[in-house]
């Protein structure tokens, strides 16, 4: 994505005799003013906003003093937050591969004509809202709930144990909430796989299994990479599942951002947390995705 | 679904190569293994939905009505509207959702073949550009949106003009990332090929690319509608005095919880299944004018 050495391998460079040169960037314009307009802009006033002196307040106004000292001081206070929030999103990740993997797979190759139904179905529950949803598995982790009944009697939980209200619920939600997020692109990438090279894999003895892991694996390597962006990016900035099954100590830093611009109103102190948080994800994504050697992707 | 679709599914899996020679027991459990996987998990995100249908025939004795299953009646499905509220933030919802996916994903769709098909200085910018927001979180794109609308006087018209302009804003990337992943993987060559047998180019577009290419183009307005349609944080602060469905929603979990909403969320899904049926006979009636 940043400007790097090509090599051989680089589908850029594979792709190029496809590629037109002309007036095909135009395409490009609207959606990019539009960026510009309404994401750029306003990032680039948050930045400002971050450097303000803290000694402001919102009622009175801040004074732009390029106090660098708010990023030290924001570091300071929630470093604990932000490790929560990238372990719980890195775990809800990795089980939403596992979930949606499988669910991809089986839409892809097996489901024949109920294709386009199965497709649906994936995303037909996210049409009901997602607070209604995270609502209703507060219900269903509660402590009277089936769930917690099921584990205590089976002795996977104690007999005062609870799920609601720790990180085990809290991670479920991200897991339940992102799943969608995963399963579109692993199937996106998996439909697009050409059934002649697993045959192919087959006539030449492949087991079925290693038919999987060397062809058809690495074959949806753009969907595995782009599903696990998509979940573990907006899961480790979320704040209502934290809110609604944890309590405090399971809050993630989304929530500390949330209450610092909303309830404390203390703007420089939320700005630079966010783009703490943007900086981080940033760097992460740009490693996975050289490790990956999927740059095409973005 | 399980018990009469699997005849089906395994009719239609005929296409691939389920009868080769050297199909073993173990690959014949392996298929289904992740056929039955996949139904169990979807049935796991059907969860919740069973929990919303239950609640929204329950008839809480308290008002609020978060908790258990405690009497069953019709009164909420025949009273949607009268929560005050209820039914003006759904409408907003619809519209806002509606218009955004339309741009989103027109959009969205425009800059996903420019950047796959045309070689171009900047593009890598571009992509990075397109990258930043889906690597932004919700809290920090709202808030920073508000920001700018205030400096801006929008003060006075935030509502749903605002919230089309978020909207579009963070479902622009998902469609361009989703298109972008159907168009780089497509054979170049049909489109080619086409143009051998003296096809033109909108000939071509039309007739090659874009089909191909319909499968993520409506995946991706799908996800568009999806997020906008449940975005709760971007709304929170660009939605101004106007509720969208989720905020009325997070409204009412600090207060008073209607029944109702449990029937909206119940409804919500009978709509999109009912969608779902009508395009698949639409779409298998037109195969079978083909033949």
């Amino acid at each position: 994505m940043t400007e790097g050495p090509a090599t051989a391998t680089d589908p850029v460079v594979d792709g190029e005799t496809t590629k037109r040169r002309g007036w095909g960037w135009l395409l490009l314009v609207p959606g990019m003013l539009w960026l510009a307009a309404f994401f750029l802009f306003p990032t680039v006033q948050l930045f400002f906003t971050s450097l303000y002196d803290p000694s402001g307040s919102y009622e009175e106004g801040y004074a732009l003093t390029w106090h660098f000292a708010n990023y030290v001081d924001a570091v300071r206070d929630t470093w604990n937050l932000f490790a929560r929030s990238f372990l719980y999103a890195g775990i809800a990740t990795v089980i939403c591969l596992a979930l949606g993997y499988p669910l991809a797979y089986a839409i892809a190759f097996k489901a024949g004509r109920w294709k386009n139904v199965m497709l649906v179905l994936v995303i037909a529950p996210f049409f009901t809202s997602f607070l209604l949803r995270t609502l209703s598995w507060r219900t269903i982790l509660s402590d009277e709930g089936p769930v917690t009944d099921v584990l205590q009697t089976i002795a996977l939980l104690p007999e005062d144990g609870r799920l609601l209200a720790t990180p085990v619920a809290v991670i479920a939600g991200l897991v339940y909430n992102f799943l969608p997020f995963m399963t579109l692109p692993l199937y996106a990438s998996l439909d697009k796989v050409d059934h002649r090279l697993i045959e192919a894999a087959g006539d030449l003895y492949a087991s079925p299994f290693s038919g999987f892991r060397r062809v058809t694996f690495p074959l949806s390597l753009p969907g595995v990479v782009s599903g696990t962006l998509l979940t573990f990016i907006p899961a480790s900035g979320d704040y209502i599942n934290a809110e609604l099954l944890g309590t405090p100590k399971q809050y993630m830093i989304g929530n500390r951002i949330q209450s610092a611009f909303l309830t404390e109103h203390n703007y420089p102190l939320a700005a630079s947390l966010s783009l703490i948080l943007m900086a981080i994800v940033v760097v992460m994504v740009v490693f996975y995705v050289r490790r990956a050697g999927t740059e095409e992707l973005l | 679904m399980t018990a009469t679709a699997h005849p089906d599914l395994e009719a239609g899996g005929t296409r691939t190569p389920p009868q080769a020679p050297r199909r073993s027991p173990v690959r014949w459990l392996a298929d289904h293994l992740v056929l039955i996987v996949g139904i169990l998990v979807l049935v796991y995100t059907f969860v919740p939905i069973g929990y919303i249908f239950a609640l929204s025939f329950n008839e809480p004795t308290t008002r609020s009505a978060t908790g258990a299953f405690e009497g069953f009646t019709w009164d909420n499905w025949t009273s949607i509207c009268e929560p005050d509220g209820l039914c003006e933030s759904l409408r907003l919802s619809v519209a806002v959702s509606l218009t955004a996916t339309v741009l989103a994903t027109l959009l969205g769709t425009l800059m996903a073949f420019a950047l796959v098909r045309h070689s171009f200085r900047g593009r890598k910018s571009s992509n990075l550009v397109i990258f930043l927001p889906m690597a932004t979180p919700e809290v920090v794109m709202g808030s920073s949106l508000l920001a700018m609308f205030v400096s801006l006087g929008f003060d006075g018209v935030l509502g749903f003009l605002t919230l089309v302009i978020a909207h579009v804003m963070f479902c622009l990337s998902f469609v361009v990332v989703t298109v972008k992943a159907r168009l780089a993987g497509m054979d170049t060559r049909l489109e080619q090929a086409a143009m051998d047998l003296y096809a033109n180019e909108w000939q071509t577009f039309r007739l090659v690319t874009l089909p191909l290419a319909m499968p993520g183009i409506l995946a991706a307005a799908m996800l568009a509608f999806s997020l906008s349609f449940d975005d709760f944080i971007v709304s929170n602060f660009t939605a101004g005095q106007s509720l969208t469905f989720p905020l009325y929603v997070y409204g009412s979990k600090l207060k008073d919880f209607p029944p109702q909403l449990f029937v909206v969320g119940t409804l919500m899904f009978l709509v999109s299944f009912v969608f779902v049926i009508v395009g698949e006979v639409w779409r298998r009636r037109r195969l079978a004018a083909l033949r």
